[in-house]
């Protein structure tokens, strides 16, 4: 990675926010209509213990619905790796989950569970799918040479997902855990937006649905910048945890490295 | 004395695996091998040679027991050879996360053996190849040439008495080719090892066989055995040697009708 990877769009990222200072100053718009980047630089210092409190709230449960995601989605892939009828039965539910809109599913999931459990609960639900089924590839994409010399030297079952087939899924298996990320973030504010809405929460969305009721536009846009850096910072790790796994070795890290 | 001629001692050794009778029939009804009869004979360079398709890879996978017959029986002259044979593929088939040491330890891991005790045997078939200074090495910072050396010493690692090898060049450049052509006759030298290979290039066949089998399009029915003086020197005086063009005549002429059989 060079300068101009981060150099360049971070140029063009400050240009537009100057360009957007410029125009909210100079057609002086109101801030409950459009607020300034310095206006919204000015609410996120003024509001950071609650904006923070909560952001903390919405990121704790994005890590902890992504872990769970992340053992699911790996063990399933797993169990349906071991044979075409667990593949058969199971693979179906798994893809209705992921077809059903998350935010149709989430007023359902706060009528029967706490708030808290129903925003893991979803953001689970929109991380495992794109875990378990890039695992489930990965599992399956292993070289037809490679399965022969593991068949030629006498491996165990054991040894030939120890020593094979799970390095060879590592890469699938990294590119699903950089969707499942983003994700599972975008899944814990469809239901605190939802949860908010019925006046329970303490989450970054939650804020956002309040600022609303009380036209506080600013710490709408505060709250969104956060978790829009959330978001970027959760891709930026798992990006990074894949460059260094696969690098040296797989072409997905090469393409970084030209 | 000419080099076909030459080659009547090695037909009397003795056989290590014999395929008796073998017919392989895959599940979408292709026949790759009817009633099929080759004996593997100890301290031979057997090669194979015919066109695509006409079965030579299905030998090698039989005898390694990569694939089982649906006819006849491979017969071994002691059965702990069966289950320690070197296989080198056409694609060096390395794994790419690991180091050169790891692929070529990797036969002694899967057997249970630790790192520390199979280490000396790794860095022996490392030294072999030439690949020593490259141990750390991921395979994909390796020439197509040093990988293919990669899959060589993994399979001496296990010091097996017979090593099989599908078109192990086929992919490399003339000069690379020629090198390891040198290289595989200079370690065939020293550890003595009985070799199957599989190409499809007589010159290839003429240069390192003691022994070479022209296969039939179909059934992989024997067109022509051509015995070649083991003791003959394999340099380049032998490649412009009229003994090596004879062989490589006759040798072509028996995959000349090898290849007209099937177009017919």
């Amino acid at each position: 990675m060079q300068w101009r990877d981060v150099g360049v769009p971070l140029a063009v990222f400050l240009a537009a926010l100057a360009l957007w200072e410029g125009f909210v100053q100079w057609k002086h718009i109101p801030p409950y209509i459009l607020p300034a980047p310095s206006a919204i630089l000015d609410k996120l210092i003024e509001d950071r213990a609650l904006l923070f409190s909560s952001l903390m709230v919405t990121l704790g449960v994005t890590f902890e619905a992504f872990v769970i995601a992340t053992v699911c989605g790996v063990a399933l892939a797993l169990l349906i790796a071991q044979s075409k009828w667990l593949e058969r039965a199971l693979l179906p539910f798994a893809i209705t989950l992921q077809v059903t809109p998350i935010i149709a599913i989430a007023p359902l999931l706060l009528v029967y569970l706490q708030p808290g459990n129903a925003v893991l609960v979803c953001a689970f639900l929109v991380a495992f799918f794109p875990i378990l089924s890039n695992t489930s590839l990965g599992l399956a994409s292993v070289d037809f040479g490679l399965r022969d010399l593991f068949d030629l030297y006498h491996a165990s079952a054991w040894q030939k997902l120890i020593y094979l087939r799970l390095p060879s899924a590592l890469p699938q298996f990294l590119a699903g855990l950089r969707i499942g990320g983003g994700l599972a973030l975008i899944g814990a504010i469809v239901a605190e937006l939802a949860a908010g809405a019925s006046g329970q929460g303490t989450g970054l969305a939650y804020r956002i649905v309040e600022a609303g009721f009380r036209l506080d536009i600013p710490r709408m846009f505060a709250a969104l910048a956060l978790i829009s850096l959330s978001g970027l910072a959760i891709y930026g790790a798992l990006a990074a945890l894949s460059y260094l796994l696969l690098r040296g070795w797989h072409e997905s890290a090469r393409a970084v490295d030209e | 004395m000419t080099a076909i001629d030459g080659a009547e001692a090695q037909q009397t050794a003795p056989a290590l695996v014999s395929l008796r009778a073998v017919g392989k029939t895959f599940p979408n009804g292709l026949v790759a091998l009817a009633d099929y009869e080759l004996d593997v004979r100890e301290g031979e360079t057997l090669t194979l040679l015919g066109p695509s398709g006409c079965g030579k890879s299905t030998v090698l996978r039989l005898i390694a027991g990569l694939a089982d017959p649906t006819a006849g029986s491979i017969e071994w002259s002691a059965p702990q050879l069966k289950s320690n044979i070197g296989f080198v593929f056409q694609d060096a088939t390395l794994l790419p996360w690991a180091s050169v040491f790891d692929n070529v330890f990797l036969p002694m891991r899967l057997a249970g053996l630790s790192r520390e005790a199979s280490a000396p045997r790794v860095n022996e078939a490392l030294a072999h190849v030439g690949l020593e200074k490259f141990a750390r090495t991921l395979p994909r910072e390796l020439s197509g040439g040093m990988r293919m050396r990669c899959a060589i010493a993994r399979a001496l690692a296990t010091r097996p008495a017979l090593i099989m090898m599908d078109e192990p060049f086929a992919a490399l450049d003339e000069v690379t080719r020629f090198k390891l052509n040198d290289d595989l006759l200079a370690l065939k030298r020293r550890l003595g090892a009985t070799i199957v290979f599989v190409t499809h290039s007589v010159f290839e066949a003429a240069y390192l066989s003691t022994r070479i089998v022209v296969m039939s399009r179909r059934g992989g029915r024997i067109i022509d055995e051509i015995a070649i003086d083991p003791t003959m020197a394999r340099d380049e005086d032998y490649r412009s040697s009229k003994s090596f063009a004879d062989i490589c005549r006759r040798a072509s002429q028996a995959l000349r009708i090898s290849i007209e059989e099937a177009t017919t």
